[in-house]
């Protein structure tokens, strides 16, 4: 049997701490933090719920131009594979709902935008750039995470995505 | 993270989100834009005005290209002017190009300037960098900037040139969540004809025309911090110091005040105090020969003392599309010398200025 | 007979220690960036900007560096024209 998932966790934090890197709650490979959001128009969404499907986060705001430049991109792949079992997840991270709601609509966002106002899941994963994409696997572990944006990371999205659901 | 410093990078709006602070391992560009304006400078007899336009256009993601045409129709009427000769008018055009590319967390600006009027060409390039580092919490800036003037006379023609080198370095930090702060640091050299062909100096009552030194070095160091107060609100400070080779020192104090009100309106207020101490070799009347002299009141002994405000008004906005914003800006200056007389009254010279922009700017 | 004054080299100096000292800074990273990402939106609001419209800004310093005696270090292109 292989070291429990909280030991895990704990190892992990503490050897990042050593290390003198950002806390890895988020470490890839440990499970992602359980959260529940409300969704810009529909019911609140919960993390945990997700499981069995493959999970894109992608933490954004709509004063940070990369991240307004990775949403067709995004929006894109979550048409693609929405039928093969992948669910999207946009979390804005504005203090203005408003704001949020009218840029989310202008980029034509395709897949549920959750609203982080007070930053608290932001914080749980200790976000340490704008946007984070984080890649989540079917048993709810965090297999990939993408720290900002560059030209071309659409394409390692896809293809991790493909590896996932083939899982 | 990136903030308008030392220098190129320009900062965001609120569409524009290009606070390139906001993102690690990202620099962005900067926002297309289209400005047109209309500028009006006024005081001590001489008027300055003419219209200036910009445009600034994203190509492939990564480079931003910008260009600039500014013309200035000068009434020439000052107290140079009107006491040892008469009142001319002139038209300066000056344009500029830019590329902006960004690699990575860096931003690398190249520009080109070009100015001329009837009896002076001016051209330069410059190439700015500005690298995020410690997160984005903090851009360091590099710049330097060459240049290469033609003096003239517009009786005689071009006889002389002039070179100029800059060097910038910046460093802005963020403090705190609503607190930024910036250092800046420019050094010029300049070598060649300093003066001016036309401006006369005076000794023992009499003119003669003046000498100014072939070079000259100077140094600046300015700090600022800007921080919101309340939602809203926002207050900053700025202090320079420049001292050259020639003598002069100078102080600058900025003191600024900004608040958004409604979603549509944001105004500026801010107070601009200025004082000089005079070149070494600047004399009103000199009573001794020296070898340098000269009479230019930009190098004398003086103190200004600016008020202004800046109104904005957002007429359109399409969220995550663009903006279109309506601008005016008005500065009141007083200019007191305290060893520069005015020949005309005996007394030491004084006057106001004033400086309008009106301008539209479209943000894409 | 008037003797110009030499520039004080120690500016040169103080940049380079301050560059020098950001550099170790990230270097070790054992301070962490304590103001995150998602906290910068009120940084890149209008009124946080030292400088919001670069031809607007230009002009003005261009209006003050032909009349004062100083010039630099203001955080527009630099680069004046140098006219007279």
């Amino acid at each position: 049997m292989t070291i429990p998932s909280t030991l895990r966790v704990l190892l992990a934090l503490v050897l990042s701490a050593a290390a003198g890197l950002a806390s890895a709650v988020t470490a890839v490979g440990s499970p992602a933090p359980d959260f529940t959001l409300r969704v810009l128009d529909g019911p609140n969404l919960r993390l945990q719920e997700q499981r069995g499907k493959v999970v894109l986060v992608n933490f954004w705001a709509t004063w940070c131009g990369p991240c307004r430049k990775e949403m067709p991109h995004l929006n894109r792949i979550a048409d693609k594979y929405r039928s093969s079992g992948l669910v999207m997840l946009g979390i804005n991270v504005d203090d203005d709902v408003r704001n949020a709601a009218d840029v989310a609509a202008k980029l034509g966002v395709k897949f549920p935008v959750l609203l982080d106002t007070d930053k608290k899941v932001s914080k749980l994963y200790d976000l340490n750039s704008m946007p984070s994409t984080l890649v989540i696997d079917r048993s709810g572990r965090v297999r990939y995470l993408h720290r900002g944006y560059q030209d071309g990371y659409e394409d390692l999205y896809d293809k991790q995505i493909r590896d996932l659901l083939k899982e | 993270m990136r903030r308008k410093h030392s220098h190129t990078v320009r900062a965001a709006g609120l569409l524009g989100g290009a606070l390139a602070g906001g993102v690690a391992d990202a620099a962005t560009l900067p926002d297309d834009r289209a400005d047109v304006m209309f500028h009006a400078y006024e005081g001590g007899g001489l008027r300055a005005s003419g219209p200036a336009i910009l445009v600034r256009k994203k190509l492939a993601d990564t480079v931003s290209l910008s260009g600039s045409y500014y013309v200035d129709m000068v009434s020439n009427a000052s107290i140079d002017v009107v006491t040892t000769a008469s009142p001319y008018k002139e038209t300066r055009n000056e344009y500029n190009l830019g590329v902006d590319y960004v690699v990575r967390d860096a931003t690398v600006s190249v520009t080109t300037s070009h100015s001329k009027e009837p009896d002076y060409i001016a051209a330069s390039t410059s190439i700015d960098v500005a690298q995020e580092v410690f997160g984005g919490m903090t851009t360091l800036t590099l710049g330097y900037t060459r240049g290469n003037d033609q003096v003239g006379r517009k009786d005689i023609g071009f006889f002389d040139t002039a070179t100029h080198w800059r060097y910038r370095l910046g460093m802005t930090q963020i403090l705190s969540p609503t607190w930024l702060a910036s250092a800046n640091m420019e050094a010029v050299s300049d070598d060649g004809f300093l003066g001016s062909p036309y401006r006369v100096a005076r000794i023992f009552g009499s003119t003669v025309p003046e000498s100014n030194p072939r070079t000259r070095t100077s140094r600046a160091v300015k700090f600022r911090v800007i921080g919101e107060v309340a939602a809203g609100n926002a207050v900053r400070a700025e202090y320079r110091y420049f001292w050259d080779t020639w003598g002069v020192k100078a102080h600058t104090a900025e003191f600024g005040y900004a608040r958004n009100f409604s979603d549509l309106w944001l105004v500026d207020w801010y107070g601009r105090f200025y004082t000089q101490q005079r070149a070494l070799f600047y004399s009103d009347n000199a009573t001794a020969e020296t070898t340098y002299l000269s009479r230019n009141r930009q190098l004398s002994t003086f103190k200004t003392t600016g008020l202004g405000a800046k109104v904005s008004y957002t007429a359109k906005r399409v969220p995550g599309s663009y903006e279109i914003k309506l601008n005016g800006a008005y500065e009141l200056v007083r200019f007191k010398f305290a060893d520069f007389t005015d020949i005309r009254s005996g007394k030491a010279y004084e006057f106001d200025a004033r400086v309008l922009q009106l301008f539209m700017s479209v943000i894409f | 007979m008037l003797r110009l004054l030499s520039i004080r080299t120690g500016a040169g100096a103080h940049a380079a220690a301050l560059i020098g000292s950001v550099l170790l800074l990230c270097g070790c990273g054992s301070i962490e960036p304590w103001v995150k990402p998602y906290e910068r939106e009120r940084l890149a609001s209008p009124i946080m900007q030292f400088s919001r419209d670069g031809l607007a800004d230009k002009h003005q310093e261009h209006v003050r560096e032909v009349r004062e005696g100083a010039r630099g270090a203001t955080g527009v292109q630099g680069g004046g024209c140098g006219c007279n």
